[in-house]
């Protein structure tokens, strides 16, 4: 009996929490991801709203049915939605709702269509070296080979410094803008875990010794090795050139 | 035998044993005089052979290609040349040149009895060394070794070394697709959105290091592939081939730019991280953004009765970055 009115609760609260998150979804997101999100893809013009730039624009946004709780918690705990602009790059922005209100536009989302949920990562249980040979493999083309961030034509590839663990594992599964998209039979869960880990790791790299200057990879470390090569170079001469006085 | 024997030696005769010139009528020096010091002179001489010898050792180096360590030794050898040149210089500036202070103020107006002056200066300061063809043979050995040395390296784009290494590549028709672990490739497992690095089966762990081996493979929804007409059939079902070396400068192409909302997104594109050079898979590999000067070169594929993905033949290009041979050889099939 206890059992029963707990479970019927918590479906009253996800019920609630749902309606609750179609409101807000009908205020923020729905001029351009469509009633029910069925997505936009003929735009139409639209007006400014919260977080959005105040002019008229064109519309348009993916469907949203089946991508489940994964992407919307994703988009909406990082900032990147709702949209600055339509068409631009979505970046890590101040976060519009707080946490009931995502968990509600989370919730309605997720109800649209059945799709994946939230991921639970456990970075404990993964491998550190074989995170490192995932996240050269994969990732670090484009994010760095300790995840500063890098540049691709047309997009700009964020550092990962200040992405959870969970966001990162959504991330991966997602494929946010254009990123590539990775299924479990491309990168398998545990060795998501041991690409969270690398990438835990060097949010803050062990240093062993020498001056790394920012990470910023062994060109620009090899140039700073030559100007201190140079300098010494210069001295060599001094010391060679002092004419040795006979007599 | 006899006779290349008999033309050395009358070769190094003529070069060494030509008359010794004979010292210049002593007029008043201004420098002074020193003995000449042989013992410095043999030192700058050893020197001068032990940088050519180097230098030379520098071109056997990299003409033999099977080395342990071949870029470590190339370096040693450039490096030791270049020290025992510059420690024959500082030997010569120490002890061989005659050298005079003269301290005195400059005077306002040319007189042409100082710069004879300082003529003579030049002249005499020489005259400690007794064995100067030596030194110039000495000289010119180490000079024109190191020359040919720094020239060696260039003969890697001529038609006198080993040219297979840049035109031919493993992928043969049948060649199977493998992954990094050798594990060939279902056309099953290759999903959209995602890149793939792909290698020829049979290939040693080393031969996958050269530029014909690597490929990239992306799928692609069949409403955006359209290849140009001589690419036609290139692709398997949307999957795409093309080789992993930039033709710009021959990094790795490790990008893959796969938008996840195609109508507001940059199109898919695979892009090299080292100049930012982009192309299009779906439109042969043409070059989109940056500064490569051709399409990347594709790969035909198939998919045998068992699934898996097999080559159809070789590239349709020259792998590797541009240089002039690229566009005289067509590939080999």
């Amino acid at each position: 009996m206890k059992q029963h009115a707990s479970i019927a609760l918590t479906v009253a609260v996800v019920a609630l929490s749902s309606a609750q998150g179609k409101q807000l979804y009908g205020q923020y997101c729905v001029s351009c991801h469509g009633a029910n999100g069925q997505g936009v893809t003929h735009g139409r013009t639209i007006g400014g709203a919260p977080q959005r730039i105040q002019q008229q624009q064109t519309g348009v946004g993916p469907s949203l049915r089946g991508v489940g709780a994964l992407a919307a918690d994703f988009y909406l705990r990082t900032g990147y939605m709702p949209l600055h602009r339509v068409g631009d790059q979505p970046r890590r922005a101040r976060v519009l709702f707080d946490d009931a209100q995502i968990r509600s536009l989370v919730a309605y989302i997720a109800s649209l269509k059945k799709g994946p949920p939230i991921p639970k990562p456990h970075p404990e249980r993964g491998n550190l070296s074989e995170g490192l040979h995932l996240f050269t493999d994969h990732c670090a083309g484009c994010h760095q080979v300790v995840a500063q961030g890098g540049v691709v034509s047309g997009a700009l590839p964020p550092p990962l410094e200040n992405a959870t663990d969970v966001q990162i594992a959504e991330a991966v599964r997602i494929g946010p803008y254009v990123m590539p998209e990775f299924s479990t039979k491309a990168i398998t869960n545990h060795q998501l875990d041991s690409i969270i880990r690398y990438v835990d790791w060097a949010k803050h790299p062990d240093n062993h010794g020498g001056w790394s200057i920012g990470d910023i990879g062994p060109v620009p470390e090899g140039l700073v090795t030559w100007f201190l090569a140079a300098a010494l170079l210069v001295a060599i001469c001094v010391v060679v050139g002092k004419r040795l006085r006979h007599g | 035998m006899g006779r290349a024997r008999a033309f050395v030696v009358s070769s190094i005769v003529l070069l060494l044993g030509r008359g010794r010139r004979r010292p210049p009528k002593q007029a008043e020096r201004v420098v002074p005089e020193l003995p000449p010091d042989r013992g410095a002179e043999t030192v700058v001489l050893a020197l001068l052979f032990a940088a050519a010898l180097f230098a030379a050792g520098f071109i056997v180096v990299y003409a033999v290609d099977s080395l342990p360590d071949q870029t470590q030794l190339l370096g040693a050898a450039l490096g030791l040349s270049l020290l025992c040149i510059a420690a024959a210089m500082i030997i010569v500036a120490k002890r061989l040149i005659v050298t005079e202070e003269l301290v005195e103020p400059y005077p306002p107006e040319e007189h042409p009895g100082e710069q004879e002056l300082i003529v003579q200066l030049v002249e005499e300061s020489g005259d400690r060394i007794t064995r100067r063809r030596l030194f110039k043979l000495g000289l010119g050995a180490a000079g024109g070794t190191l020359g040919l040395a720094a020239l060696a390296p260039a003969l890697s784009f001529g038609p006198l070394f080993q040219t297979k290494y840049f035109r031919g590549t493993p992928w043969r028709k049948g060649t199977r697709l493998v992954d990094e672990s050798s594990r060939p490739y279902r056309a099953s497992d290759i999903e959209e959105d995602d890149f793939y690095t792909a290698f020829p089966e049979g290939t040693s762990l080393a031969a996958r290091e050269d530029l014909g081996a690597p490929i990239v493979l992306v799928r692609l929804p069949k409403s955006l592939l359209k290849l140009p007409p001589e690419l036609a059939g290139f692709d398997a079902e949307g999957i795409v081939a093309y080789s992993k070396i930039c033709p710009h400068a021959g990094c790795a192409i490790s990008t893959y730019r796969a938008p996840l909302f195609q109508p507001d997104e940059p199109r898919p594109a695979l892009v090299c991280p080292c100049h930012y050079s982009t192309f299009d898979p779906a439109d042969g590999g043409s070059v989109t953004f940056g500064p490569a000067g051709r399409r990347l070169p594709m790969l035909p594929l198939s998919i045998d009765s068992k699934g898996f993905l097999r080559a159809k033949g070789n590239f349709d290009d020259e792998v590797g970055p541009t240089w002039w041979g690229t566009r005289i050889w067509r590939p080999q099939p």
